[in-house]
């Protein structure tokens, strides 16, 4: 049990670190620009009508000191944190003045809701198809099923899903291809309101679960055909134990391990392509957001919903590091 | 390595496969530099033409020669993500092999950065990078940074092989002849860690080129550069779909689906080809 104790404060520490480097990535990204975020605002509202540079100026200095840029850079970086850690992001420009974190955690939920379902999906079934590819490698079914894999995995989210849009929007429409739940439901735990948002959700999923799946099957199928070679899996055919039993007890758990870890690794991609293919059909997510904060030039937003990304998925990893014992005893005993 | 080619062709349907979808797109981007017109100028045509014997893939509603605008279009796009793949594969070899060769302290820290440069998601960073560079974000840019973000997953497979090849007996025989560190890890070790670099040069082109194109279609790149991304966001920008302009975004498509299934072909081969087990089975013996 300390090993356990050792290797998750070793993952938390990770954690932090990550979550640290990532956001002080982010904050000096958005300040380091040539471009600063006081001259687009004023270059945006003196387009409209012109003003007397006494205006102009005044508005540059409340500006200035509204977004903090009147200290130095390491003083606006030590401020940011002061403030990150209480949870203060600052205003939103999108709709001033809601503190820009409320917009992102009202999004926040969308966004995991289905990323967590279509990893869940994909990671599953994923793993046991490719599974029973490996170990049955003459089925019909399993080598078709690997021939579409391989022709969706390399395509881009966002053609899967434009694709998706062109065939159930244009082509044939039955599925709605924009928003997260019906005009005519009232958002409250109704089983009206569950049902539509279960109906939106259906074309982005299918859309995560076309491209996410085949990763998984391939590197199972990989994996399984294998450890198949491997002497105990013979000996225990030999020594006649069933064949469910070794395909599950003996090569699928074994292979979960890497699985599992590949998992870790990828979850970061795994979130752009959630982001974009909700970009595509107007999810209520972080994605949507992120991108109406670029378009309108909002900064806190942009740098909010950045922060935000980069601590969820951090911390997702850091769960899934912590399951690896279950599935993998050597990390229990090291 | 001629020899390699040669048995992958012979016994790897699908490395046949990737190697013609990827030749016929490369020969499609070479096109591009006899177009009779400048790629990027639009009204020289009539718009909104459907293919036909003289415009083979027809015309947009910006008056561009969709067949010519393509091949440059492409070959922007492969360059792109050749750029990406060659920065980010020097980083991952130089920082793998060190941090495998070298062992200790290297090691951790080098491990320990590649582990926080995984866990960053990358789409947020680059919107970033748009959002303060706008316009100046070209190509180049956008490359250099993917670069830095390309090489940790590769640094480590590439840590394990050189971890092993340490131990070995040339190795050690190399270490007592007088060879320095970066000799052996250049001379000796490199050639054991190629067929690596390969496979994941192509994996590494499938997501640079994907995330390029989702830049672009969301308008987050200079829009000015054709690339695949950039055709599809004029596309939608003018509506092409709604229009009935279909071949303006039917075209690109399948051209995309064909290089990003030829690139994943030759990647998923290749490592087929690194495990002898999988080789062997392959070869039927």
């Amino acid at each position: 049990m300390k090993a356990y104790f050792l290797f998750a404060l070793k993952r938390l520490l990770q954690l932090f670190a990550v979550c640290f480097a990532g956001i002080s990535a982010a904050f000096f990204i958005s300040h380091l620009s040539p471009i600063s975020p006081v001259d687009s605002i004023i270059g945006r509202v003196s387009g409209r009508s012109t003003y007397s540079p006494e205006a102009i100026r005044a508005l540059r200095a409340t500006m200035t000191e509204l977004f903090g840029l009147d200290v130095p850079l390491w003083q606006q970086y030590l401020n940011f944190w002061g403030r990150f850690v209480t949870g203060d992001l600052g205003p939103s420009l999108l709709a001033f003045p809601t503190p820009a974190l409320r917009l992102v955690m009202i999004a926040l939920p969308w966004t995991f809701g289905l990323l967590t379902a279509t990893i869940i999906i994909n990671w599953l079934i994923g793993n046991i198809l490719g599974g029973l590819a490996g170990y049955y490698q003459n089925n019909r079914f399993l080598k078709a099923f690997g021939i579409v894999a391989i022709g969706l995995q390399p395509i881009p989210h966002y053609i899967v899903a434009f694709l998706m849009v062109i065939l159930f929007g244009f082509l044939w429409p039955i599925l709605p291809i924009s928003g997260g739940f019906a005009m005519n439901v009232r958002v409250a735990w109704t089983p009206e309101f569950v049902l539509s948002v279960l109906h939106y959700a259906l074309l982005p999923a299918l859309s995560l679960v076309l491209v996410g799946i085949g990763t998984w099957f391939l590197g199972m199928r990989a994996l399984v055909s294998n450890i198949v070679t491997e002497d105990y899996v013979t000996y225990a055919e030999l020594a006649g134990v069933k064949r469910p039993t070794i395909l599950f007890a003996y090569v699928i758990r074994n292979a979960m391990i890497p699985q599992l870890t590949s998992l870790a690794m990828t979850l970061g991609l795994i979130f752009s392509g959630t982001i974009i293919i909700e970009q595509v059909f107007s999810y209520p997510g972080l994605g949507t957001l992120l991108v109406r904060a670029v378009n309108e030039g909002d900064t806190t937003v942009v740098l909010a919903v950045s922060s935000i990304a980069i601590i969820a998925v951090a911390t997702a990893i850091f769960i899934i590091d912590l399951l690896h014992p279950i599935f993998d005893p050597r990390v229990r005993v090291e | 390595m001629f020899s390699v080619f040669r048995d992958l062709l012979r016994y790897n349907v699908e490395f046949l496969i990737g190697v013609v979808l990827v030749g016929f797109i490369t020969i499609f981007a070479c096109l591009s530099f006899f177009a009779p017109m400048e790629p990027a100028m639009v009204y020289v045509v009539p718009p909104d033409q459907p293919p036909s014997w003289q415009f083979w893939f027809g015309t947009n509603s910006r008056g561009q020669d969709m067949f010519w605008q393509l091949t440059d279009a492409f070959w922007n796009s492969l360059t792109f993500g050749l750029t990406v793949a060659v920065i980010s594969r020097i980083i991952s070899i130089v920082i793998g092999m060190m941090a495998g060769y070298l062992g200790g302290i290297f090691d951790r820290v080098f491990m320990f950065f590649a582990d926080i440069f995984v866990a960053i998601p990358i789409f947020p960073i680059l919107i970033l990078f748009y959002f303060v560079l706008r316009s100046d974000l070209n190509s180049f840019n956008l490359a250099l940074v993917m670069a830095c973000f390309g090489w940790p997953y590769d640094a480590r497979l590439i840590r394990t092989v050189a971890l092993g090849l340490r131990h070995r007996e040339f190795t050690r025989q190399a270490v007592f002849a007088g060879m320095s560190p970066v000799k052996i890890m250049f001379e000796e070790h490199l050639p054991y860690v190629m067929p690596i670099i390969f496979s994941t040069a192509m994996a590494n082109m499938i997501w640079s080129i994907g995330l390029e194109v989702t830049l672009a279609v969301l308008g987050f790149t200079n829009i000015t550069i054709p690339t695949v991304g950039t055709t599809l966001f004029w596309a939608n920008n003018h509506s092409a779909l709604i229009v009935g302009i279909w071949w303006w975004i039917l075209i690109p498509v399948v051209l995309l689906v064909m290089m990003f299934i030829g690139l994943f072909l030759l990647a998923v081969s290749m490592n087929e080809y690194i495990d002898p087990r999988s080789r062997l089975r392959r070869m039927g013996a």
